[in-house]
């Protein structure tokens, strides 16, 4: 169905080529590790004259978001990308961003906030801006973040969705290792992303102004507006992501995927790379025997109520890890998944596993620990559990 | 470079009549709001206009009614000059000829939390004119102290009384500060001498480039002056030597006005609410910072 040509890149130069694919009229971004190949790719490209747009040497992350919203303002294709304190820097901006309706794309390479400094990944950063009203995908390896970039071009510019997206992936290990990638040819991206058209711009003939102030008796019908817009996104990932398999040979299951959860007694849920890793493990465990399975969440927001309930209502225990921490409560996308949950009309047993901060692996071998400590609490009846995993220090616990 | 000597001129008599920002909300006697017109009946309807928070951008956009007839767009408050740059060059990008892009800032949003993205905007000498119109404090959250706020003017967040004159710093040197980016123009201006302003911003136009221009703008409300008076005391801040009408182009600094004499500065400021409790010394202090800085302008820039 292809004629993709496979070269050998690090996920850093995977957003790259899928950028450049797209033909965004303007780039504005400030370099942070582990994101910075991807800009010093992209401005190569531009110098080499194999891209047309323009790229901006913004004096900081701030600059670039607001860059990237006064191009699409015009009617430009734009993109940015971020990490961690530079994120951030941005938040100021990605609210104001979803607000005023902009479909900027950006990749977010997923690293660590301060302090203590780290430059390497956990979710944090954008997990704890998961209600700057931007779409939030998370991928899998180098191949998903080339595919998602153009997927999400036409997400985030679809009529009935208008709002920015950020493609996140872990820090190095998805930014910096190397992996065989299909780049697309050019004409059939062209063919599948059409020329960026928007009623939501500044122009000569039909002059508007934008960004506007609103009183209390118009706000929330914005908010209410921009919430819809979100859940329209829902159809329109599912239109996109279908079309894109018909068009590149390569799916990705919409908002989740579910690997070996037909029959599974016990699921974990997670976001990114270490889905590759239990997805090991859950190949491991089932050749014992044991019915276990693995949910990957793609999308955070729009958040997949409906696959995650559905999925619940299968199962007898779901364990989400966390590369996060909602400091004094829990890990978020357990938060997430556990108020879905708690909207069918069934127990099942839960357990937060957080960890992985600030870079560490998560191994195979606490994966499996994870996977039998569920199916001990559904056969124990056992206290359902917010827990750091493998800590180096003792706990009361 | 634009040959400026050919530029046509404008004045009152063929500037047009058409007005592109009318129906704001904006206190009587702004002279922000005179700022902002006079520039955009200049700059024309192929304009696209980017302003910060504060009072312009406050007054100009209460959905669903809009006070500008050109396009134009609030920006975040540290990030106009930015998205400015955004704005030009997605409009190159998108192959539009003959358009310019212009801010509208406050003192605050230039001087302070608009700087890095000011100095960034003319670091890559986009495509925009910045108009910082100066009415020397953050006015649309209530009068406080900002880095253009002179010595002691009374404000929200620098009170005058037993221990402080009210600010005790003096403005910051914005213009030469703008001029040591090299930029292809730059010029200071007052709306109390308007056509000197227009000729300005017609210049400004007419470069391809980062311009900047700095405009003294009363405010009424925060100065504590009659509504009626706001053009004749921006004229009167220029004739005492407290403000100073001048050029950077080329690479060279230009005064344009030098007066032999200057008018009495204790008149201008014994005329606004904001310096009623400054004392002989601190009038004194500031004339003599005057002094200084005149003495400086005219060894170097003459
Ligand atoms: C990031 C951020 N910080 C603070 C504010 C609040 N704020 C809005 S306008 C303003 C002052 C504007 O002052 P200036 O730039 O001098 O313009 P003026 O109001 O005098 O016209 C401030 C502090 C804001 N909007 N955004
Ligand atoms: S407070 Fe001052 S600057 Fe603001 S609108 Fe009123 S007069 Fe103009």
């Amino acid at each position: 169905m292809t004629t993709n040509n496979k070269i050998f890149i690090s996920g850093d130069e995977a957003v790259a080529q899928g950028v450049k694919l797209c033909r965004p009229h303007v780039i504005a971004a400030y370099p942070i590790t582990p994101q910075t190949i991807t800009v010093e790719r992209l401005s190569e490209m531009v110098e080499a004259g194999e891209m047309e747009g323009i790229y901006m040497h913004v004096e900081s992350e701030h600059s670039a978001i607001s860059a990237a919203m006064g191009a699409c303002a015009v009617g430009a294709r734009t993109f940015t990308a971020s990490s961690s304190q530079g994120l951030l820097y941005m938040a100021e901006g990605l609210h104001y961003c979803s607000g005023g309706r902009w479909p900027v794309v950006m990749m977010n390479a997923n690293r660590s906030v301060a302090l203590p400094w780290s430059i390497y990944g956990d979710q944090r950063d954008s997990l704890s801006l998961l209600d700057c009203g931007w779409i939030q995908v998370y991928v899998e390896d180098a191949q998903e973040a080339l595919d998602m970039i153009i997927q999400a071009y036409k997400i985030a510019e679809h009529k009935d969705v208008l709002t920015p997206m950020m493609v996140n992936l872990d820090g190095f290990i998805l930014t910096h290792t190397y992996e065989l990638v299909a780049i697309p040819e050019q004409k059939m991206v062209d063919e599948f992303l059409p020329v960026f058209e928007t009623p939501n711009k500044m122009s000569f003939e039909e002059p508007k102004n934008l960004g506007f102030s609103s009183k209390p008796d118009d706000n929330t019908e914005f908010k209410y507006q921009q919430n819809e817009a979100m859940f329209n996104a829902i159809d329109v990932i599912r239109d996109v992501d279908q079309e894109f398999a018909e068009k590149f040979g390569r799916k990705y299951y919409d908002m989740v995927e579910e690997y070996q959860c037909e029959d599974a007694e016990v699921v974990l849920v997670a976001l990114g790379s270490v889905c590759g890793t239990i997805r090991v493990v859950v190949d491991k465990m089932r050749a014992e025997g044991k019915k276990v399975g693995l949910l990957k969440i793609r999308y955070m927001r729009p958040f997949p109520e409906a696959e995650v309930k559905n999925l619940a209502r299968r199962v007898n225990a779901i364990g989400v890890i966390d590369k996060d921490i909602s400091f004094g409560y829990e890990g978020t996308v357990y938060t997430n998944v556990n108020s879905a949950i708690s909207k069918i009309d069934k127990y099942v047993y839960k357990s937060n596993f957080v960890g992985g901060l600030g870079g560490r692996d998560i191994t195979k071998a606490e994966i499996e620990e994870m996977f039998d400590k569920l199916f001990f609490g559904v056969a124990n009846k056992s206290e359902e559990k917010v827990e750091f995993f493998s800590l180096n220090v003792e706990t009361n616990d | 470079m634009t040959n400026l000597v050919d530029i046509p001129k404008v004045n009152a008599k063929n500037m047009t009549e058409k007005e592109f920002f009318y129906g704001h909300k904006a206190c009587a006697g702004c002279g922000g709001s005179v700022a902002v017109r006079l520039a955009l009946k200049v700059l024309g309807e192929r304009t696209y206009t980017a302003l910060p928070a504060g009072c312009m951008s406050a007054v100009g956009f209460i959905f669903p009614q809009m006070a500008f007839n050109t396009n134009a767009l609030i920006t975040t408050f540290p990030g106009a000059a930015s998205m400015a740059s955004g704005i030009a060059a997605g409009a190159k990008a998108l192959g539009q000829k003959d358009v310019k892009t212009v801010v509208f800032a406050g003192d605050g949003g230039t001087a302070d939390i608009g700087f890095q993205a000011l100095s960034g905007m003319i670091d890559r000498n986009d495509d925009v004119l910045y108009i910082c119109y100066d009415n020397e404090a953050y006015m649309n959250t209530g009068i406080q102290k900002s880095g253009l706020t002179p010595y002691g003017t009374k404000t929200t967040t620098t009170p005058a009384g037993e221990n402080l004159p009210g600010s005790i710093t003096h403005k910051k040197n914005m213009f030469e500060i703008i001029a040591a980016h090299d930029i292809a123009y730059a010029a200071t201006a007052s709306i109390g001498y308007p056509q000197d302003y227009l000729n300005k911003v017609n210049k400004a136009k007419h470069i391809k480039g980062a311009t900047f221009i700095h405009v003294y703008a009363s405010c009424p409300t925060g100065w504590g002056t009659p509504t009626e008076t706001s053009i004749e005391i921006a004229k009167e801040a220029v004739d005492c030597g407290l403000i100073f009408l001048a050029e950077y182009e080329d690479g060279e600094y230009k005064l344009n006005r030098n007066p032999k004499e200057f008018a009495s500065v204790k008149d201008y400021l014994k005329k606004q609410g904001r310096f009623k409790h400054l004392n002989d010394e601190n009038i004194q202090c500031i004339t003599e910072h005057r002094d200084k800085k005149w003495l400086r302008m005219r060894k170097n820039w003459l």
